[in-house]
């Protein structure tokens, strides 16, 4: 699950070509530090996750009395990371394409609510003179409709961006204050609870080895995975935000390429709302908030660069999970919420720190 | 290595209104490498109080690295540079300035949001006590240079931006007038002005020479240089090649000076014969530029557009290819297979997109690899295999493509995931046009295609372009180099300020003709005769 823009080295030969007579003998001197800040890349952000694990796998026995390293934690640990692992996803295609959406807590917080709204509600339609009253709606088509929600602010997101010409960040900033103020209306401004459905069970332990959500973030993960790096619009995703305008000069559909992508990350952030509706069994209007910026430092951490171009689904799995066992992690030694947000801070400064001094390197 | 052309003074003769013994700035030998490159191979020029000083010379011979020692963005590695006769040793433009020499350059470099008294005392702003700006003695001196040019109309609280580039230039002026330079360097300063405010321009620059500046004016134009220059030196492939009084001197002989270059023996050639017409362009014009063109680019043949950057002929690419809109005229793209009855005019598709002319089998080539041609982050097989992607990539087998496709264009890598940024530039521009080979072009536009790679790479893509002749496609190149547009091209037109010459053979044109044609100069009867003197 590497990208081809950070590979290591193993997979690099060209395949069924072998050694070219046409290459270049000056380059090897180059080659060493070159690869290592390749593998660095690629491998540093599980590094620092392994690091981080063992650390509170020693000190917590130590400190407590509890055992940090069993797989009740672990399962915690991914539990936790699920909602924001499932936003990151999208985040990680937008920010390749070199942009950035803000309007991820709020997209979260607008699918709970209309899935708490509309799961056993029964919708009167008045066509003509007649009311039609539909069957009570299931938790799947209440899922599907908040997830469809999302899918449209994402849409909105990209047609302001590509017909407006504004920049991402200003869009997202303006529909961040937006969505969550439609999802506070549509909440009538109070928590909506849902009735009981298999809905509540998805974030529910106990299912084959790890939550459901868990599982379905893994399915998610690796279809963004291939879709990245496996199809044309991925790749193009890749140029648009490597260079907008060579993308276009090699005929690609930079607009549409764009809103392809929005959407979609509307539809996972509304996929995060499902697991989040499901992990509180109600729909509120103030959950997830600055979940986004938790997405971008997961993204961020996981290699990828604000300028675009550059990121890896692998990477933000890892960058998700870091915070998240850190905060699990400090939560079992005790340690104060305010310190915890101290170490998540200069966790995201250092990790973007080595991202540039690695660059810093291959470029010279 | 200066040859004075008739009429050209020594340096002592130059000074004799006997005001100094010494010219105010003087440059000796000055060279600059950039690791193997040559940009300045020596070069001797001078220049004194009232006195305006052209520096002609073609695109790329040095004119830019120059001005840019000059003004103490780069330092020389050799030779020296005197002003008033002491060692002039700039380390930044600033220091420069300080010393009294001030670049005034194409681009012009105002806030747009400061107002033209902030912009004109930018760096320099006189304070009080405590550092708080005095503003009366702010307006004074900012007041004082607009008067100095005469120019005491323009309102010193307006913001830079809202005026227009010829009064933006005048502000750019008084900006070094205000810190007292005596040495004002114009790169290409008429290059988008009216014919109105170049007028006015004149008049200022002859003012200033009046007030006892020395004025260094670069640019293309011959008729402007004539009319506006005491003296001139010309410079080519990085040297000054000759001097003189401007009065003294024929257009003819000046151009002979700057194209007098032996060609080399870099470019393959064989007879091509050129087949069914592959592309036609009909009184085309486009947004911004070109004004009128029409061309017929036939298979098997590489035809080259010469002119003067800024002429109009990337845009003429990029019209064609669908990067700009086309305003007017027809671009017919004629297909291969079906031959000469089967073509599409790309101009009547709305929107005509790059999408579009890939398509069609067109392929271009940008002029700046950088920014456009090339996502420099991105790994070779990305960049190459980007316009032609299948729905479905297999990466393996992409990677076989691009390493294919870069060896035939014998592209130095480490391995074809390696990013296109760490080539070096000629590397980058093979794979540029590897792209177009990977999509199977019939159609080349190619911009610029060797601009700043060594020669080695240059000849192998000279090389390229003769063997997609054989191979009967078109190639359409832009080149600002005449030696290489006359050595790969069958047919030559020059754009001129907008408008497309007519193709005509190699046999039938020559370096002297076609810089005649781009700057517009008139034709006589002289230039036979000077062609063949160098």
């Amino acid at each position: 699950m590497t990208t081809p823009s950070t590979p290591p080295d193993a997979t690099t030969e060209p395949t069924g070509n072998g050694p070219s007579p046409t290459m270049s003998e000056t380059a090897i001197t180059k080659k060493g530090s070159l690869s290592f800040g390749r593998v660095l890349s690629a491998i540093g952000p599980l590094i620092g996750l392994v690091f981080v694990y063992l650390l509170f796998s020693i000190i917590t026995p130590l400190l407590t009395h509890f055992q940090f390293a069993k797989y009740q934690t672990f399962e915690l640990i991914l539990l936790q990371t699920a909602v924001v692992a499932m936003a990151a996803l999208g985040m990680t295609m937008i920010i390749i394409s070199a942009g950035i959406d803000l309007t991820v807590g709020s997209n979260i917080a607008l699918c709970a609510v209309v899935i708490a709204l509309l799961v056993g509600r029964k919708i009167s339609l008045h066509i003509g003179g007649s009311v039609v009253i539909l069957p009570a709606m299931s938790p799947l088509m209440a899922a599907v409709c908040g997830i469809g929600a999302s899918g449209l602010v994402g849409l909105l997101i990209s047609i302001l961006i590509t017909k407006l010409r504004i920049s991402p960040f200003i869009v997202t900033l303006g529909l961040m204050g937006a969505v969550r103020g439609v999802a506070q209306g549509l909440a009538n401004d109070t928590t909506v609870y849902a009735p009981p459905s298999w809905l509540d069970n998805i974030m529910a332990n106990g299912t084959f080895l790890a939550p459901a959500g868990v599982w379905l973030t893994i399915l998610m993960a690796i279809f963004v995975a291939l879709l990245l790096n496996y199809t044309r619009v991925g790749r193009h995703i890749f140029a648009v935000g490597s260079n907008e305008q060579t993308a276009r000069l090699c005929g690609v559909n930079v607009d549409g390429t764009k809103i392809f992508l929005y959407s979609l990350a509307g539809l996972l952030a509304g996929l995060a709302g499902l697991l989040q509706f499901s992990y509180t069994h109600c729909g509120d209007s103030t959950t997830a908030t600055g979940l986004e910026l938790s997405a971008i430092a997961s993204v961020v951490i996981g290699g990828a660069s604000l300028s675009g171009g550059q990121g890896s689904i692998f990477g933000t799995l890892v960058g998700a999970m870091i915070m998240t066992t850190i905060q699990v992690g400090g939560t079992s030694v005790g340690l104060s919420n305010w310190v915890q947000e101290i170490v998540t801070g200069a966790i995201i400064i250092f990790a973007v720190a080595l991202d540039q001094w690695r660059h810093r390197k291959s470029a010279v | 290595m200066a040859t004075e052309v008739n009429g050209a003074t020594s340096p002592d003769e130059l000074n004799g209104s006997g005001v100094e013994s010494a010219p105010l700035l003087q440059m000796r030998g000055v060279g600059k490498r950039f690791g193997a490159t040559v940009a300045l191979a020596g070069v001797d020029l001078h220049v004194d109080h009232h006195e305006v000083l052209a520096l002609v010379g073609e695109n790329g011979a040095g004119k830019s690295t120059l001005m840019k020692v000059l003004s103490g963005a780069h330092q020389p590695d050799m030779g020296e540079m005197l002003l008033d006769g002491k060692s002039y040793q700039p380390r930044t433009p600033l220091d420069a300035r300080r010393t009294g020499v001030a670049m005034i350059y194409q681009e012009l470099s105002l806030a747009p949001h400061l107002s033209v008294m902030e912009n004109i005392l930018l760096g320099m702003e006189p304070a009080k006590r405590g550092g708080i700006l005095d503003y009366a003695t702010m307006r004074r001196k900012a007041s004082d240079a607009l008067t100095q040019l005469g120019h005491s109309d323009i309102g010193l609280n307006d913001p830079a931006g809202s005026l227009s580039v010829a009064q933006q230039q005048l502000v750019e002026i008084g900006r070094a007038v205000a810190v007292g330079c005596r040495v004002l360097v114009l790169d290409e300063p008429t290059s988008s002005l009216t014919a109105k405010d170049i007028e006015r321009l004149f008049t200022l620059i002859r003012r200033l020479r009046e007030q006892g500046h020395a004025i260094i004016y670069i640019s293309h134009f011959l008729e402007e240089v004539k009319e506006i220059s005491d003296r001139f030196t010309v410079l080519r492939d990085g040297s000054s090649v000759g001097a003189g009084v401007t009065a003294n001197a024929t257009s003819n002989e000046i151009i002979a000076l700057m194209v007098g270059r032996a060609v080399e023996n870099l470019y393959p050639r064989s007879e091509h014969t050129p087949g069914e017409i592959a592309l036609e362009l009909k009184d085309v014009s486009g947004a911004k530029k070109p004004d009128l063109a029409s061309l017929t680019l036939r298979r098997g043949e590489v035809v080259g557009i010469a002119g003067l950057i800024g002429a109009g002929r990337t845009e003429l690419l990029r019209t064609i290819f669908g990067l700009d809109k086309v305003k007017n005229g027809n671009v017919k793209i004629f297909d291969a297979r079906s031959g000469i009855s089967s073509f599409r005019d790309v101009s009547r598709i709305r929107p005509h997109t790059p999408a579009e002319s890939w398509g069609q089998k067109v392929g271009m080539v940008s002029e700046d690899r950088k920014t456009e041609g090339l996502a420099l982050g991105l790994s070779i097989t990305d960049n190459l295999t980007l316009s032609g992607l299948p729905a479905f990539v297999n990466p393996a087998k992409m990677d076989r493509q691009a390493a294919k496709w870069s060896q035939k264009l014998f592209v130095k890598s480490r391995h074809v995931r390696q990013n296109v940024g760490d080539l070096s530039g000629g590397n980058q521009q093979k794979v540029a046009i590897a792209r177009l080979l990977y999509h199977d072009a019939d159609v080349f536009l190619l911009d610029e295609p060797t601009r700043g790679i060594d020669v080695g790479s240059k000849a192998q893509i000279y090389q390229v372009i003769e063997g997609l002749a054989a191979q009967n496609k078109a190639v359409l190149v832009v080149s600002s180099y005449l030696p290489e547009l006359l050595g790969i091209c069958d047919r030559i037109a020059v754009m001129s300020r907008g408008v497309l010459g007519p193709a005509r053979p190699i046999s039938e044109t020559n370096e002297q003709k076609i810089m005649q044609e781009a700057i517009g100069a008139e034709t006589d009867e002289k230039v036979e005769a000077s062609g063949d003197s160098k």
